[in-house]
């Protein structure tokens, strides 16, 4: 599977170490150059040595998805730091480039609701981490209880 | 009307002043503090603090009831997001977008995002006008329509120069209507002789463009392409 991770932050860059790892072709984008750090944390050679790519770009530049290879895509990752971005180029990945999986991070668990229910395969941290909240304090509850 | 303006920039503000003073009931959603407190100063309550791409902020500002929602941040993604959500999600009939970046108005255009305004488009099409031989010039774009309206000047040396319009052997797809000269234009019949010097309206099938200018041009005189 090829997959283009757009977006590498701690979670862009820990799920692109984990596809490549798993023997899958993967291919990030950042605008920051020093990006690629992240990727290359805690191994003894450099992400494309790896077997990785790395391009250069902002997440709106069409440039930018191409060079890193967009159209033969199999796996999307929206994973900017910016919801708005994320839900944009998710949609330009999804109606334009056709790619058959596209996955979207959204921090607002309105905006993450809205997209998924329109039919956008969106994760929400912050609803993730209020659920698991939520349960930890009902799993208190029971074990006071039992 | 009731206006939603997101975005209290230089184009959000001096807008809701323009729209209030015709009569219309504004409110500006702006994110930034600083901002928000000097817009506030002349706007008072019509100035609202918070993220415009935020569903509850939008609705906190009335979209629900909005005719219509003005996008016009920095940002075009947050533009993008505030529009789409806008018609999609609160079904506001009326929607116009701010595109910074024109490289960017292939996405307002895939995601359904219009009508769509660009200063630096906008910019683009006046230095087109001003500076004399640059080549066609688009007047519109009717995508929908898969139409496209162009000006040309008439080179003296061009084919078409002294020619009567049915003359010309333009392509199908190309039409003549307007001719404009000495300040004054007007609709050509077949007959009519297209002087050099003129500028002439023609409306085109897409991707006619290249083969048309060069009736209007001369051989000499395109410009380097």
């Amino acid at each position: 599977m090829f997959v283009l991770i757009v977006g590498c932050g701690r979670v862009g860059s820990a799920v692109a170490k984990t596809m490549l790892s798993d023997g899958h072709d993967v291919s990030v984008i950042d605008e920051d150059p020093e990006a690629i750090a992240l990727l290359e944390k805690g191994q003894d050679r450099s992400w494309e040595e790896l077997g990785g790519s790395f391009t250069v770009g902002t997440a709106l530049e069409i440039d930018a998805l191409l060079e890193a290879g967009i159209e033969r895509a199999d796996a999307f990752v929206a994973s900017t730091d910016g919801d708005n971005t994320n839900l944009v180029i998710a949609q330009v990945a999804q109606r334009r480039f056709e790619v058959p999986k596209v996955v979207v991070r959204v921090l607002d668990p309105a905006r993450a609701k809205w997209y998924r229910d329109q039919g956008l395969s969106t994760i929400c941290p912050t609803q993730a981490a209020i659920e698991l909240l939520e349960e930890a304090v009902r799993g208190g509850d029971r074990q006071e209880a039992a | 009307m009731y206006m939603l303006i997101v975005g209290g920039g230089k184009v959000g503000w001096n807008l809701a002043r323009e729209l209030i003073e015709r009569g219309h009931e504004v409110t500006v959603v702006e994110s930034n503090r600083g901002r928000y407190a000097t817009v506030e100063e002349e706007l008072g309550h019509s100035v609202q603090a918070g993220d415009g791409s935020e569903l509850w902020v939008l609705e906190r500002a009335g979209i629900e009831r909005a005719d219509m929602v003005i996008a016009v941040t920095g940002d075009d993604e947050d533009n993008i997001l505030i529009a789409q959500v806008g018609r999609e999600k609160y079904g506001v009939e009326r929607i116009i977008a701010r595109c910074n970046n024109p490289r960017n108005f292939q996405h307002f255009e895939l995601l359904g995002v219009k009508p769509v305004v660009s200063a630096t488009d906008l910019i683009l099409r006046l230095i087109e006008h001003e500076v004399p031989k640059y080549g066609p010039l688009h007047l519109l774009d009717l995508h929908q329509e898969r139409l496209e309206i162009i000006e040309l000047d008439v080179d003296e040396a061009s084919p078409a120069a002294g020619s009567r319009v049915e003359d010309v052997g333009l392509p199908d797809g190309a039409l003549v209507i307007s001719i404009l000269r000495d300040g004054a234009g007007f609709v050509p019949t077949g007959e009519s002789v297209i002087d050099a010097g003129d500028e002439v309206l023609l409306v085109l099938d897409p991707n006619l463009e290249e083969s048309v200018t060069g009736y209007f041009t001369s051989a000499a005189g395109t410009r380097a392409a």
